[in-house]
């Protein structure tokens, strides 16, 4: 489980803190969604949980613990991360690839063990991407590296799964296929937490959502608590309604043209 | 079966750069003047110049194309090189302060390797007042800060230098493995051998840093420790190979390039096969610089320029 407790990231040369005060938690077999409008704090949330941003105020626990005070490498096999952005300098084979993923547990000297090829072998297959095995990484479509980070960030063996964004620039079909993927992964007994754009998608498959706004929580709840018109309306700052879908049955948002002016 | 031909490569380039000269050797009599039963003069070519000058040779090539190899993947950027945080600015700064001083001509490579490390400690330090834990792009730019300082250095205590100062200095700048004696071999030898170790015990932490700061740090890398540790055996090993043959340009620019062309990938690979394709290269352009133009010879730094600048034009066209 990875807890957020009262956390707040102050970056130099910002008058307002990237983060306020921030508090939820992202439980084992459950789907937590932080959205929230872009410059919101929710990238920072992630940064700060690799250590990559340091924290003015608060803790981030992960199973308990401190997360400054486990190394990075203990804190790697713990919680995988996929960050927004990964963009290969390398070919590197696909297989290679998300064999690095099993890099927080071998040693200086030990190689790969044999539960470090079951880990790859399972990632893949949970992953769909055997058939792209023997491809290298620079030479994949949009979709295909994503599921092959995602491929990457199962093999790393921890409970909790982190994804900054990870169904942007994805068509509808790949981005049905990384949620249902992300679905299973939570049913399977992993803690996923999940930064998203996507307000409908998220609505339909999060156990639990966290609305921010500036750097605080403007709202956390179960979907149908965070998509209120009025709060969405006030954060977003732009016309909206919240409806019901009709063909799921989940809050759906809509957004509005902009209101004439005069 | 790669790694055979790479093997036989630098083999290949060794025995060629022991047999060819300004006196020709047979195979035959260079296996004679190696266990010293040939001719007196044989014996003395073979042990006492050529075959501490290719193993120099060797050396400084295994240096610079491992280097580069590591130093291209931690900063996920394929124009990195040995030379790169300032190392061969410093170099011939510390190399031109000696030969303007008059000092012994023994003293210029120490010179050179003095300003090698004041350079990288400089860009070092510079790009962490900068605030730049760990950040590549903040280092490889501290390193053309400082680099570019040097030069200027140069160019200053040269313009009023007179002639001889500058051509001593001049030479040294472009690369020569002519000075190689046994001694220097021995040293060299422990250096980029220590070096390369270091670099491949950090192999896979590179396969992982080249996949992004924020990724790396998701996936257990300690950044800011590897990275530096990179850029120090990096630099390190670069300043080493310009002590003994002042600066060999392009070699740790270009073989890993070479490297990755032929299909290497992970960096315990690329690093290892980049050693040994750089050695095979330096060995070729040093015999190149020997038996291009007798009696005169060419810089060391020079052929090897011109070595890659088609490889280097071809792998352009890939990249297209």
């Amino acid at each position: 489980m990875i807890v957020f407790d009262d956390v707040a990231v102050r970056y130099p040369h910002r008058e307002l803190p990237a983060l306020d005060g921030v508090s939820f938690e992202a439980p084992r077999s459950r789907l937590t969604a932080v959205v929230g409008p872009n410059g919101s704090g929710k990238s920072t949330l992630v940064r700060a949980l690799v250590g990559r941003a340091e924290l003015s105020r608060g803790a981030i626990l992960v199973d308990g613990a401190p997360v400054e005070a486990a190394s990075r490498r203990v804190l790697a096999t713990r919680v995988a991360i996929v960050t927004q952005r990964e963009e290969p300098a390398f070919p590197l084979g696909v297989r290679d690839y998300v064999g690095l993923g099993r890099y927080p547990h071998l040693g200086l000297w030990r190689g790969r063990s044999r539960a470090d090829v079951a880990a790859v072998d399972e990632a893949i297959a949970l992953t769909e991407t055997a058939s792209l095995a023997h491809r290298a990484i620079t030479e994949l479509s949009g979709g295909e590296w994503q599921r092959v980070r995602l491929a990457r960030a199962i093999a790393q063996g921890g409970e909790a799964i982190v994804l900054d964004e990870p169904t942007t620039f994805l068509d509808v079909g790949h981005e049905m296929a990384v949620f249902e993927l992300l679905d299973r992964l939570a049913r399977d007994g992993h803690a996923v937490l999940l930064v998203s754009h996507q307000l409908n998608l998220v609505a339909r498959f999060a156990d639990r959502m966290v609305l921010l706004h500036r750097g605080q929580v403007a709202a956390a709840g179960t979907p149908a608590q965070v998509m209120q018109g009025e709060v969405l309306e006030r954060v977003y700052d732009w016309p909206l309604v919240v409806t019901r879908d009709p063909a799921v049955g989940a809050p759906a948002l809509v957004p509005l043209r902009a209101r004439p002016r005069g | 079966m790669r790694w055979l031909l790479l093997v036989l490569a630098v083999a290949t380039a060794i025995v060629a750069g022991v047999m060819l000269g300004t006196l020709r050797l047979s195979p035959v009599e260079v296996l004679q003047g190696m266990l010293g039963t040939g001719a007196p003069m044989q014996t003395a070519v073979v042990r006492e110049l050529r075959l501490p000058r290719v193993l120099l040779a060797a050396l400084v090539g295994a240096g610079l194309g491992a280097a580069g190899a590591a130093l291209q993947g931690a900063t996920r950027n394929v124009l990195a090189e040995p030379y790169l945080l300032g190392v061969s600015g410093g170099a011939a700064m510390g190399a031109v302060i000696a030969v303007a001083l008059r000092a012994p001509a023994a003293l210029v490579p120490l010179a050179g390797f003095a300003g090698a490390l004041g350079a990288v400690a400089l860009t070092l330090l510079v790009a962490r007042a900068a605030g730049g834990r760990g950040d590549a792009r903040i280092v490889l730019m501290a390193g053309v800060v400082v680099g570019a300082f040097a030069n200027a250095a140069i160019m200053v205590a040269l313009a009023g230098a007179d002639a001889s100062v500058v051509r001593g200095a001049l030479w040294w700048m472009m690369g020569s493995a002519a000075d190689a004696s046994w001694g220097g071999v021995r040293g060299l030898a422990l250096y980029v051998l220590i070096g390369i170790a270091i670099l491949l015990l950090l192999a896979r932490a590179i396969d992982v840093l080249a996949l992004g700061e924020d990724t790396a740090a998701g996936m257990g890398v300690d950044v800011a420790r590897v990275a530096l540790g990179v850029y120090v055996a990096g630099a390190l090993l670069a300043a080493g190979t310009v002590a003994a043959a002042g600066l060999v340009g392009f070699v740790g620019l270009l073989v890993p390039h070479l490297v990755r062309m032929a299909g290497a990938r992970t960096h315990r690979t690329i690093i290892s096969a980049a050693a040994l394709a750089g050695a095979a290269l330096v060995v070729m352009a040093d015999l190149i610089a020997r038996v291009a133009l007798p009696p005169a010879e060419l810089p060391l730094g020079a052929v090897t320029a011109i070595l890659g600048v088609p490889f280097f034009l071809a792998r352009l066209r890939r990249l297209a």
